[in-house]
Protein backbone atom coordinates (compact mmCIF):
# COMPACT_ATOMS: atom_id res chain seq x y z
CA UNK A 1 0.00 0.00 0.00
CA UNK A 2 1.44 3.41 -1.17
CA UNK A 3 1.70 5.62 2.06
CA UNK A 4 1.68 9.45 1.84
CA UNK A 5 2.80 11.42 4.90
CA UNK A 6 -1.34 12.15 6.11
CA UNK A 7 -1.82 15.81 6.73
CA UNK A 8 -2.22 17.00 10.10
CA UNK A 9 -5.96 17.59 11.06
CA UNK A 10 -5.62 21.39 12.07
CA UNK A 11 -4.62 22.06 8.20
CA UNK A 12 -7.54 19.91 6.92
CA UNK A 13 -9.89 22.83 6.19
CA UNK A 14 -7.29 25.66 5.41
CA UNK A 15 -6.23 22.61 2.52
CA UNK A 16 -9.65 22.37 1.14
CA UNK A 17 -9.36 26.88 0.80
CA UNK A 18 -5.74 25.96 -1.03
CA UNK A 19 -7.39 23.70 -3.84
CA UNK A 20 -10.31 26.44 -4.50
CA UNK A 21 -7.90 29.00 -4.53
CA UNK A 22 -5.35 27.21 -7.02
CA UNK A 23 -8.31 25.59 -8.85
CA UNK A 24 -9.28 28.93 -9.80
CA UNK A 25 -5.97 29.91 -11.03
CA UNK A 26 -6.61 28.19 -14.69
CA UNK A 27 -9.45 30.35 -15.16
CA UNK A 28 -7.76 33.61 -13.95
CA UNK A 29 -4.89 32.77 -15.59
CA UNK A 30 -6.68 32.16 -18.88
CA UNK A 31 -8.72 34.92 -18.41
CA UNK A 32 -5.96 37.62 -18.34
CA UNK A 33 -4.02 35.94 -21.31
CA UNK A 34 -7.19 36.39 -23.83
CA UNK A 35 -7.90 40.10 -22.11
CA UNK A 36 -4.39 40.81 -23.32
CA UNK A 37 -4.17 39.31 -26.17
CA UNK A 38 -2.38 36.15 -25.14
CA UNK A 39 -4.50 33.91 -26.53
CA UNK A 40 -4.16 34.33 -30.33
CA UNK A 41 -6.11 35.73 -32.79
CA UNK A 42 -9.35 34.05 -31.72
CA UNK A 43 -9.47 34.53 -27.77
CA UNK A 44 -13.37 33.68 -27.60
CA UNK A 45 -13.05 30.42 -29.06
CA UNK A 46 -9.69 29.48 -27.42
CA UNK A 47 -10.40 30.88 -24.05
CA UNK A 48 -13.55 28.53 -24.15
CA UNK A 49 -12.32 25.82 -25.21
CA UNK A 50 -9.58 25.68 -22.79
CA UNK A 51 -12.45 26.26 -19.77
CA UNK A 52 -14.01 23.81 -21.06
CA UNK A 53 -11.22 21.30 -20.64
CA UNK A 54 -10.72 22.03 -17.41
CA UNK A 55 -13.95 21.48 -16.63
CA UNK A 56 -14.17 17.95 -17.66
CA UNK A 57 -10.14 17.71 -15.33
CA UNK A 58 -12.15 18.56 -12.53
CA UNK A 59 -14.64 16.03 -13.32
CA UNK A 60 -12.23 13.55 -13.75
CA UNK A 61 -10.24 14.55 -10.44
CA UNK A 62 -13.93 14.38 -8.56
CA UNK A 63 -14.50 10.24 -10.12
CA UNK A 64 -11.17 9.79 -8.91
CA UNK A 65 -11.14 9.83 -5.54
CA UNK A 66 -12.65 6.77 -5.13
CA UNK A 67 -10.96 4.83 -7.05
CA UNK A 68 -7.92 6.56 -5.80
CA UNK A 69 -8.76 5.21 -2.13
CA UNK A 70 -9.80 2.03 -2.78
CA UNK A 71 -6.93 0.77 -4.90
CA UNK A 72 -3.97 3.13 -3.39
CA UNK A 73 -5.52 3.68 0.22
CA UNK A 74 -5.20 7.58 -0.51
CA UNK A 75 -7.96 9.42 1.12
CA UNK A 76 -8.69 12.89 -0.22
CA UNK A 77 -12.67 12.38 0.38
CA UNK A 78 -12.57 15.43 1.71
CA UNK A 79 -11.42 17.20 -1.22
CA UNK A 80 -14.32 15.73 -3.13
CA UNK A 81 -16.86 18.64 -2.64
CA UNK A 82 -14.25 21.29 -3.77
CA UNK A 83 -13.36 19.59 -7.08
CA UNK A 84 -17.06 18.76 -7.93
CA UNK A 85 -17.82 22.68 -6.88
CA UNK A 86 -14.87 23.74 -8.96
CA UNK A 87 -16.10 21.11 -11.88
CA UNK A 88 -19.23 22.89 -11.81
CA UNK A 89 -17.93 26.54 -12.02
CA UNK A 90 -16.26 25.65 -14.76
CA UNK A 91 -18.78 24.52 -16.79
CA UNK A 92 -20.55 27.88 -15.99
CA UNK A 93 -17.58 29.84 -16.78
CA UNK A 94 -17.74 27.96 -20.14
CA UNK A 95 -21.61 28.21 -20.76
CA UNK A 96 -21.01 32.05 -19.68
CA UNK A 97 -18.07 32.81 -22.61
CA UNK A 98 -20.60 31.11 -25.18
CA UNK A 99 -23.26 32.97 -24.35
CA UNK A 100 -21.78 36.71 -23.55
CA UNK A 101 -18.89 36.68 -26.01
CA UNK A 102 -19.12 34.15 -28.37
CA UNK A 103 -22.92 34.25 -29.55
CA UNK A 104 -23.18 37.89 -27.64
CA UNK A 105 -26.02 37.22 -26.43
CA UNK A 106 -27.99 36.43 -29.01
CA UNK A 107 -30.89 34.02 -27.53
CA UNK A 108 -32.27 33.30 -30.99
CA UNK A 109 -29.08 31.67 -31.88
CA UNK A 110 -28.39 30.06 -28.40
CA UNK A 111 -31.91 28.28 -28.25
CA UNK A 112 -31.58 26.87 -31.64
CA UNK A 113 -28.24 25.68 -30.77
CA UNK A 114 -29.29 23.80 -27.63
CA UNK A 115 -32.37 22.48 -29.64
CA UNK A 116 -30.72 21.37 -32.76
CA UNK A 117 -27.31 20.30 -32.05
CA UNK A 118 -26.84 17.33 -30.27
CA UNK A 119 -23.14 18.56 -28.57
CA UNK A 120 -24.81 21.49 -27.21
CA UNK A 121 -28.03 19.74 -26.26
CA UNK A 122 -25.96 17.73 -24.27
CA UNK A 123 -23.37 20.27 -23.01
CA UNK A 124 -26.24 22.57 -21.82
CA UNK A 125 -28.55 19.30 -20.12
CA UNK A 126 -24.48 18.84 -18.23
CA UNK A 127 -25.08 22.01 -16.84
CA UNK A 128 -28.53 21.60 -15.60
CA UNK A 129 -27.70 18.35 -14.49
CA UNK A 130 -25.10 19.80 -11.99
CA UNK A 131 -27.02 22.57 -10.73
CA UNK A 132 -28.83 20.71 -8.01
CA UNK A 133 -25.50 18.38 -7.30
CA UNK A 134 -23.94 22.62 -6.45
CA UNK A 135 -26.73 23.58 -4.38
CA UNK A 136 -26.79 20.65 -2.16
CA UNK A 137 -23.20 20.22 -1.80
CA UNK A 138 -23.32 21.49 1.87
CA UNK A 139 -23.54 19.32 5.34
CA UNK A 140 -26.84 20.49 5.62
CA UNK A 141 -27.92 18.81 2.72
CA UNK A 142 -26.37 15.35 3.20
CA UNK A 143 -28.02 15.66 6.27
CA UNK A 144 -31.00 16.33 5.62
CA UNK A 145 -31.32 14.30 2.36
CA UNK A 146 -29.61 10.91 3.67
CA UNK A 147 -29.93 8.17 1.06
CA UNK A 148 -31.57 10.24 -1.45
CA UNK A 149 -28.41 12.72 -1.31
CA UNK A 150 -26.47 9.82 -2.14
CA UNK A 151 -28.25 8.36 -5.10
CA UNK A 152 -29.10 11.47 -6.05
CA UNK A 153 -25.27 12.66 -6.65
CA UNK A 154 -24.57 9.95 -8.54
CA UNK A 155 -25.69 11.98 -10.99
CA UNK A 156 -22.25 12.73 -11.67
CA UNK A 157 -21.83 9.47 -13.98
CA UNK A 158 -24.16 10.41 -16.28
CA UNK A 159 -22.78 14.70 -16.23
CA UNK A 160 -19.17 12.78 -16.56
CA UNK A 161 -20.04 10.86 -19.55
CA UNK A 162 -22.00 13.95 -21.51
CA UNK A 163 -19.14 15.57 -20.83
CA UNK A 164 -16.86 13.51 -22.90
CA UNK A 165 -19.32 13.16 -25.24
CA UNK A 166 -19.90 17.08 -25.64
CA UNK A 167 -15.72 16.61 -26.32
CA UNK A 168 -15.68 14.42 -28.56
CA UNK A 169 -18.85 16.00 -30.90
CA UNK A 170 -16.94 19.32 -30.62
CA UNK A 171 -13.76 18.66 -31.85
CA UNK A 172 -13.00 17.96 -35.77
CA UNK A 173 -11.25 15.20 -34.68
CA UNK A 174 -10.35 13.09 -31.91
CA UNK A 175 -6.51 13.47 -31.51
CA UNK A 176 -4.11 12.85 -28.67
CA UNK A 177 -5.69 15.55 -26.23
CA UNK A 178 -9.28 14.93 -26.75
CA UNK A 179 -8.42 10.69 -26.49
CA UNK A 180 -6.88 11.09 -23.13
CA UNK A 181 -9.75 12.80 -21.59
CA UNK A 182 -12.02 10.57 -23.15
CA UNK A 183 -10.03 7.63 -21.49
CA UNK A 184 -9.99 8.93 -18.47
CA UNK A 185 -13.16 9.72 -17.97
CA UNK A 186 -14.16 6.07 -19.76
CA UNK A 187 -11.86 4.06 -17.04
CA UNK A 188 -13.50 5.94 -14.09
CA UNK A 189 -16.82 5.13 -15.11
CA UNK A 190 -15.68 1.64 -15.93
CA UNK A 191 -14.09 0.98 -12.38
CA UNK A 192 -17.85 1.78 -11.27
CA UNK A 193 -19.91 -1.76 -11.34
CA UNK A 194 -16.39 -3.39 -10.69
CA UNK A 195 -15.72 -1.89 -7.43
CA UNK A 196 -18.01 -4.07 -5.44
CA UNK A 197 -16.62 -6.77 -6.67
CA UNK A 198 -12.77 -5.36 -6.33
CA UNK A 199 -13.75 -4.51 -2.18
CA UNK A 200 -14.91 -7.93 -2.24
CA UNK A 201 -11.27 -9.70 -3.14
CA UNK A 202 -9.63 -7.29 -1.86
CA UNK A 203 -11.53 -7.93 1.84
CA UNK A 204 -11.17 -11.41 1.25
CA UNK A 205 -6.89 -11.07 1.01
CA UNK A 206 -6.38 -9.19 3.67
CA UNK A 207 -9.11 -11.06 5.95
CA UNK A 208 -9.09 -11.42 9.26
CA UNK A 209 -7.22 -7.50 9.03
CA UNK A 210 -9.78 -4.73 9.48
CA UNK A 211 -12.01 -3.29 6.13
CA UNK A 212 -8.77 -1.47 4.36
CA UNK A 213 -10.19 1.70 4.10
CA UNK A 214 -7.52 4.23 6.08
CA UNK A 215 -7.40 7.93 6.92
CA UNK B 1 9.06 34.56 -46.77
CA UNK B 2 10.73 36.46 -50.06
CA UNK B 3 9.42 39.88 -51.24
CA UNK B 4 7.59 38.93 -54.26
CA UNK B 5 5.97 41.32 -56.77
CA UNK B 6 2.65 41.37 -58.76
CA UNK B 7 0.13 43.52 -60.50
CA UNK B 8 -3.48 44.50 -59.22
CA UNK B 9 -5.82 42.17 -60.72
CA UNK B 10 -9.25 41.97 -61.44
CA UNK B 11 -10.89 41.53 -57.98
CA UNK B 12 -10.61 43.82 -55.19
CA UNK B 13 -12.75 44.47 -52.02
CA UNK B 14 -13.49 46.92 -49.46
CA UNK B 15 -13.31 45.56 -46.48
CA UNK B 16 -10.40 45.74 -44.03
CA UNK B 17 -7.41 43.30 -44.50
CA UNK B 18 -6.84 40.80 -41.83
CA UNK B 19 -3.59 41.60 -40.42
CA UNK B 20 -0.93 39.47 -41.74
CA UNK B 21 0.02 38.52 -37.75
CA UNK B 22 -3.38 36.68 -37.48
CA UNK B 23 -3.46 35.43 -42.15
CA UNK B 24 0.38 33.57 -40.85
CA UNK B 25 -0.59 32.43 -37.38
CA UNK B 26 -4.38 31.28 -37.24
CA UNK B 27 -4.24 28.53 -39.01
CA UNK B 28 -5.78 25.06 -40.51
CA UNK B 29 -3.23 22.02 -41.52
CA UNK B 30 -3.33 19.14 -39.79
CA UNK B 31 -0.04 18.07 -41.31
CA UNK B 32 1.66 20.42 -38.57
CA UNK B 33 -1.26 19.58 -36.35
CA UNK B 34 -4.68 20.46 -35.26
CA UNK B 35 -4.42 23.52 -33.25
CA UNK B 36 -4.52 26.84 -34.89
CA UNK B 37 -0.66 27.69 -34.04
CA UNK B 38 0.72 24.48 -34.80
CA UNK B 39 0.75 25.49 -38.37
CA UNK B 40 3.15 28.66 -37.44
CA UNK B 41 5.10 26.84 -35.21
CA UNK B 42 5.97 23.32 -36.11
CA UNK B 43 6.56 24.40 -40.13
CA UNK B 44 10.28 25.05 -39.53
CA UNK B 45 11.78 22.38 -41.01
CA UNK B 46 9.33 21.98 -43.95
CA UNK B 47 11.44 22.69 -47.08
CA UNK B 48 9.15 24.52 -49.96
CA UNK B 49 12.31 24.53 -52.87
CA UNK B 50 12.88 22.90 -54.41
CA UNK B 51 9.51 21.90 -55.62
CA UNK B 52 7.42 20.55 -58.79
CA UNK B 53 3.87 19.99 -59.68
CA UNK B 54 3.02 16.82 -61.71
CA UNK B 55 -0.14 17.76 -63.76
CA UNK B 56 -1.07 14.39 -65.54
CA UNK B 57 -4.04 12.40 -66.05
CA UNK B 58 -6.77 13.34 -69.38
CA UNK B 59 -4.21 15.48 -70.71
CA UNK B 60 -2.68 16.46 -74.15
CA UNK B 61 0.49 17.45 -72.94
CA UNK B 62 1.41 15.98 -68.99
CA UNK B 63 3.69 18.84 -67.89
CA UNK B 64 5.98 18.88 -64.51
CA UNK B 65 6.15 22.19 -63.28
CA UNK B 66 9.07 23.65 -61.71
CA UNK B 67 8.76 26.60 -59.00
CA UNK B 68 10.91 28.48 -60.91
CA UNK B 69 8.56 28.72 -63.86
CA UNK B 70 5.70 28.61 -61.74
CA UNK B 71 6.51 32.08 -60.16
CA UNK B 72 7.76 33.09 -63.57
CA UNK B 73 3.91 33.48 -64.48
CA UNK B 74 1.55 36.41 -64.23
CA UNK B 75 1.24 36.99 -60.85
CA UNK B 76 -1.31 39.06 -59.81
CA UNK B 77 -2.77 40.39 -56.46
CA UNK B 78 -6.33 39.43 -55.60
CA UNK B 79 -7.84 40.42 -52.41
CA UNK B 80 -10.69 37.86 -51.62
CA UNK B 81 -13.08 36.75 -48.52
CA UNK B 82 -11.67 33.44 -47.08
CA UNK B 83 -14.51 31.53 -45.06
CA UNK B 84 -13.70 28.42 -42.83
CA UNK B 85 -15.92 25.99 -42.49
CA UNK B 86 -15.84 26.45 -38.86
CA UNK B 87 -17.19 29.40 -38.50
CA UNK B 88 -14.72 31.99 -38.88
CA UNK B 89 -13.47 34.01 -41.75
CA UNK B 90 -10.64 36.31 -42.89
CA UNK B 91 -9.86 39.11 -45.60
CA UNK B 92 -6.09 38.15 -47.41
CA UNK B 93 -4.73 39.61 -50.07
CA UNK B 94 -3.31 36.48 -52.18
CA UNK B 95 -0.37 36.43 -55.07
CA UNK B 96 -1.00 34.15 -57.86
CA UNK B 97 -2.21 33.54 -60.93
CA UNK B 98 -5.71 31.63 -62.08
CA UNK B 99 -5.62 27.86 -62.86
CA UNK B 100 -6.98 27.70 -65.77
CA UNK B 101 -3.26 29.10 -67.38
CA UNK B 102 -2.02 25.74 -66.36
CA UNK B 103 -4.60 24.05 -67.39
CA UNK B 104 -4.28 25.43 -70.82
CA UNK B 105 -0.58 24.57 -70.87
CA UNK B 106 -1.50 20.85 -70.65
CA UNK B 107 -4.40 20.76 -72.55
CA UNK B 108 -7.42 18.85 -71.52
CA UNK B 109 -9.18 16.02 -72.55
CA UNK B 110 -12.50 16.51 -73.51
CA UNK B 111 -13.23 13.27 -71.32
CA UNK B 112 -11.96 15.07 -68.14
CA UNK B 113 -14.35 16.77 -66.00
CA UNK B 114 -13.08 16.89 -62.32
CA UNK B 115 -9.55 17.96 -61.45
CA UNK B 116 -8.28 16.15 -58.53
CA UNK B 117 -5.18 18.14 -56.18
CA UNK B 118 -2.74 16.28 -53.72
CA UNK B 119 -0.50 17.32 -50.75
CA UNK B 120 3.15 16.99 -50.01
CA UNK B 121 3.34 13.88 -47.91
CA UNK B 122 6.91 14.44 -45.77
CA UNK B 123 5.91 12.76 -42.30
CA UNK B 124 10.30 14.06 -41.43
CA UNK B 125 9.15 17.56 -42.27
CA UNK B 126 5.36 17.82 -41.41
CA UNK B 127 5.11 16.22 -37.78
CA UNK B 128 1.23 16.10 -38.28
CA UNK B 129 1.35 13.14 -40.73
CA UNK B 130 3.68 11.25 -37.85
CA UNK B 131 3.16 9.38 -34.81
CA UNK B 132 0.05 7.74 -32.88
CA UNK B 133 -2.75 10.19 -33.29
CA UNK B 134 -3.27 11.54 -36.64
CA UNK B 135 -5.64 13.94 -37.57
CA UNK B 136 -6.47 12.29 -41.03
CA UNK B 137 -5.21 10.03 -43.63
CA UNK B 138 -2.77 11.51 -46.04
CA UNK B 139 -1.95 13.12 -48.59
CA UNK B 140 -4.58 15.19 -47.91
CA UNK B 141 -6.67 14.74 -51.33
CA UNK B 142 -9.11 17.55 -53.05
CA UNK B 143 -11.04 18.42 -56.36
CA UNK B 144 -13.03 20.59 -58.65
CA UNK B 145 -15.40 20.33 -61.59
CA UNK B 146 -13.33 21.21 -64.38
CA UNK B 147 -15.11 24.58 -64.60
CA UNK B 148 -14.97 25.32 -60.91
CA UNK B 149 -11.31 25.09 -61.63
CA UNK B 150 -11.22 27.01 -64.84
CA UNK B 151 -13.00 29.78 -63.12
CA UNK B 152 -11.59 32.96 -63.35
CA UNK B 153 -11.83 33.28 -59.49
CA UNK B 154 -9.66 29.92 -58.77
CA UNK B 155 -6.24 31.05 -58.35
CA UNK B 156 -2.77 29.18 -57.54
CA UNK B 157 -1.42 31.71 -54.96
CA UNK B 158 2.53 31.38 -54.26
CA UNK B 159 2.28 34.21 -52.04
CA UNK B 160 0.13 36.86 -49.70
CA UNK B 161 0.93 40.03 -48.14
CA UNK B 162 3.58 40.30 -51.17
CA UNK B 163 5.73 37.77 -50.07
CA UNK B 164 6.01 34.34 -50.68
CA UNK B 165 3.87 32.13 -48.90
CA UNK B 166 5.04 31.28 -45.47
CA UNK B 167 5.03 27.77 -44.64
CA UNK B 168 2.00 27.55 -42.64
CA UNK B 169 -0.12 28.80 -45.51
CA UNK B 170 0.51 26.16 -48.04
CA UNK B 171 4.29 27.26 -49.39
CA UNK B 172 5.02 27.32 -51.66
CA UNK B 173 1.90 26.69 -53.64
CA UNK B 174 -1.67 26.61 -52.50
CA UNK B 175 -5.26 26.84 -54.61
CA UNK B 176 -7.65 29.39 -53.38
CA UNK B 177 -11.39 29.12 -54.54
CA UNK B 178 -12.81 31.94 -52.53
CA UNK B 179 -16.69 30.75 -52.95
CA UNK B 180 -15.80 27.85 -51.42
CA UNK B 181 -15.61 26.79 -47.29
CA UNK B 182 -11.66 27.06 -47.23
CA UNK B 183 -10.59 23.42 -46.83
CA UNK B 184 -11.53 23.04 -50.39
CA UNK B 185 -7.93 25.31 -50.64
CA UNK B 186 -5.59 22.69 -50.40
CA UNK B 187 -2.20 23.27 -49.45
CA UNK B 188 1.33 22.38 -50.87
CA UNK B 189 0.03 21.17 -53.84
CA UNK B 190 2.72 17.98 -55.65
CA UNK B 191 0.01 16.81 -58.12
CA UNK B 192 -3.27 18.09 -59.68
CA UNK B 193 -4.82 15.17 -62.18
CA UNK B 194 -7.29 15.72 -64.84
CA UNK B 195 -10.06 13.14 -64.44
CA UNK B 196 -13.29 12.03 -65.35
CA UNK B 197 -14.83 10.95 -62.05
CA UNK B 198 -15.82 12.98 -59.15
CA UNK B 199 -12.49 12.43 -57.14
CA UNK B 200 -12.04 11.60 -53.14
CA UNK B 201 -11.61 14.73 -50.75
CA UNK B 202 -10.04 14.71 -47.95
CA UNK B 203 -13.36 15.85 -45.54
CA UNK B 204 -15.71 13.78 -47.50
CA UNK B 205 -13.99 10.80 -47.00
CA UNK B 206 -13.69 11.56 -43.72
CA UNK B 207 -17.27 12.51 -42.46
CA UNK B 208 -19.44 12.59 -45.88
CA UNK B 209 -22.50 13.92 -43.77
CA UNK B 210 -20.53 17.10 -42.32
CA UNK B 211 -18.41 18.08 -45.59
CA UNK B 212 -19.35 17.51 -49.04
CA UNK B 213 -18.03 17.35 -52.42
CA UNK B 214 -19.24 21.38 -53.73
CA UNK B 215 -18.59 22.94 -50.01
CA UNK B 216 -19.90 26.27 -51.48
CA UNK B 217 -20.07 28.91 -48.72
CA UNK B 218 -24.03 28.72 -48.15
CA UNK B 219 -25.82 30.18 -44.99
CA UNK B 220 -28.74 28.90 -46.10
CA UNK B 221 -27.24 25.09 -45.36
CA UNK B 222 -25.79 24.54 -41.50
CA UNK B 223 -23.08 22.22 -40.73
CA UNK B 224 -25.03 19.21 -39.00
CA UNK B 225 -22.77 20.85 -35.88
CA UNK B 226 -23.20 24.59 -36.43
CA UNK B 227 -24.88 27.11 -37.74
CA UNK B 228 -23.39 28.83 -41.33
CA UNK B 229 -25.53 32.24 -40.82
CA UNK B 230 -22.96 34.15 -39.50
CA UNK B 231 -19.22 34.41 -39.01
CA UNK B 232 -16.68 35.44 -36.77
CA UNK B 233 -13.79 38.21 -38.11
CA UNK B 234 -10.62 37.28 -37.07
CA UNK B 235 -8.26 39.74 -35.46
CA UNK B 236 -10.62 42.39 -34.99
CA UNK B 237 -12.34 42.96 -32.04
CA UNK B 238 -10.39 41.11 -29.41
CA UNK B 239 -12.08 39.21 -26.29
CA UNK B 240 -14.60 41.36 -25.48
CA UNK B 241 -16.31 42.23 -28.44
CA UNK B 242 -16.14 39.53 -31.70
CA UNK B 243 -17.28 41.01 -34.63
CA UNK B 244 -19.79 38.87 -36.12
CA UNK B 245 -20.82 39.27 -39.62
CA UNK B 246 -23.67 37.83 -41.60
CA UNK B 247 -22.23 34.88 -44.16
CA UNK B 248 -23.21 35.74 -47.92
CA UNK B 249 -23.90 33.12 -49.95
CA UNK B 250 -21.01 31.84 -52.26
CA UNK B 251 -19.05 34.18 -49.89
CA UNK B 252 -20.23 37.33 -51.44
CA UNK B 253 -19.40 35.54 -55.07
CA UNK B 254 -23.32 34.63 -56.24
CA UNK B 255 -22.21 37.14 -59.30
CA UNK B 256 -19.65 35.53 -60.48
CA UNK B 257 -20.26 31.94 -59.84
CA UNK B 258 -24.09 30.92 -59.19
CA UNK B 259 -24.30 30.52 -62.54
CA UNK B 260 -22.42 27.03 -62.50
CA UNK B 261 -24.80 25.82 -60.25
CA UNK B 262 -27.95 26.41 -62.27
CA UNK B 263 -30.77 23.76 -61.62
CA UNK B 264 -28.57 22.13 -58.85
CA UNK B 265 -30.36 21.17 -55.45
CA UNK B 266 -27.77 23.43 -53.35
CA UNK B 267 -29.36 21.68 -50.02
CA UNK B 268 -27.92 18.17 -51.37
CA UNK B 269 -24.75 18.93 -53.18
CA UNK B 270 -23.52 21.05 -49.95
Amino acid sequence: MLSIPALPRRYHAASIWALYVVGLCPAAWYFYQAATGGLGFNPVKTFEHLIGIWALRFIILTLAVTPLRDILGINWIRYRRALGLLAFYYVVFHFSVYLLLDLQLNFGAVGSDIVRRPYITIGFACLLLLIPLAVTSNNWSIRKLGQTWVKMHKLIYLVALGGALHYVLAVKSVTLVPFIHIAAIGLLLAYRPLRKPFLNWKRGKTRPARPATTT
Amino acid sequence: AAALSASPGPYKLDEKLTPKEAVTTYNNFYEFGVGKEDPSQNSGAFKPTPWTVKVEGMVGKPKEFGLDEILKMKLEERTYRMRCVEGWSMVIPWIGFPLAAILDQVEPLGSAKYVAFETVVRPEEMPGQGGLFQALPWPYVEGLRLDEARHPLTILAVGLYGETLPNQNGAPIRLVVPWKYGFKGIKSIVKIKLVEEQPQTTWKNSNAREYGFYSNVNPAVDHPRWSQATEQRIGEGGFFGTKRVDTLPFNGYANEVASLYTGMDLKANY
